[in-house]
């Protein structure tokens, strides 16, 4: 039963991802970029926890943290850099 | 007392899953950046909740060992979802004419636009 919804919700995922790539894509400016690679981050990690809770193990959980602390420090990365014009000053 | 629980990690599952979809399509179908801004930061955050609270129980009652690794994710993205929220508003408001918005309450320019000590306009972050 878990099985089944988690590949349910993974291809929601999935398809999620695909709409962020579409504003990725579209723009039209930096802030809707930075935002769509934001939510493709927690999407990522969705589908990388859905895979765990498929195959029924919790190895995948690391991987999941590091997409979050990553995805989190490329969006400020990103923000600094345009508003400040450097990221460490 | 194992069914019920998995009844409930299968619900939380695809509650989930259909948050996560809200907010990319919302991310991708409403017409004004500050609307885009508040649809995945939202909506994302309650299906990823969803889902990490469903593979806690998961792990917790149906495989019976528990872990406590999805408490830090949750911790650490609502922590951090407001912070890259009001950085990516602040880009937006850097990046459009400031004449196309509407006056403060107190007078003078926005926060964001208005010059600093030195003279220099302050660009925040």
């Amino acid at each position: 039963m878990i099985a089944t919804a988690a590949v349910i919700a993974a291809a929601a995922a999935g398809l999620g991802l695909l709409l962020n790539l579409w504003r990725l894509i579209r723009g039209p400016g930096a802030a809707d970029r930075i935002l769509a690679l934001d939510t493709m981050t927690v999407n990522a990690i969705a589908l990388v926890l859905l895979l765990g809770l498929a195959y029924g193990t919790g190895l995948y959980f690391e991987a999941a943290i590091l997409f979050a602390m990553v995805g989190f420090l490329t969006t400020v990365a990103f923000c600094r850099y345009l508003l400040r014009g450097n990221i460490i000053e | 007392m194992t069914f019920a629980a998995e009844a409930l990690a299968a619900a939380l599952i695809l509650v989930g899953g259909a948050f996560l979809l809200l907010g990319s399509a919302a991310l991708a179908k409403l017409r004004d950046p500050l609307r885009r801004l508040h649809a995945p930061t939202l909506a994302v955050t309650v299906g990823l909740g969803a889902i990490l609270i469903a593979s806690m129980l998961e792990a917790g009652i149906v495989r019976a060992d528990p872990s406590w690794h999805e408490l830090a994710i949750v911790l650490f993205l609502f922590l951090t979802a407001p912070v890259s929220a009001q950085m990516i508003a602040k880009v937006h408001l850097m990046e459009i004419d400031p004449a196309t918005l509407p006056p403060p309450r107190e007078g003078g320019p926005w926060a964001s636009h208005a010059p600093d000590d030195e003279g220099e306009p302050e660009r925040g972050g």
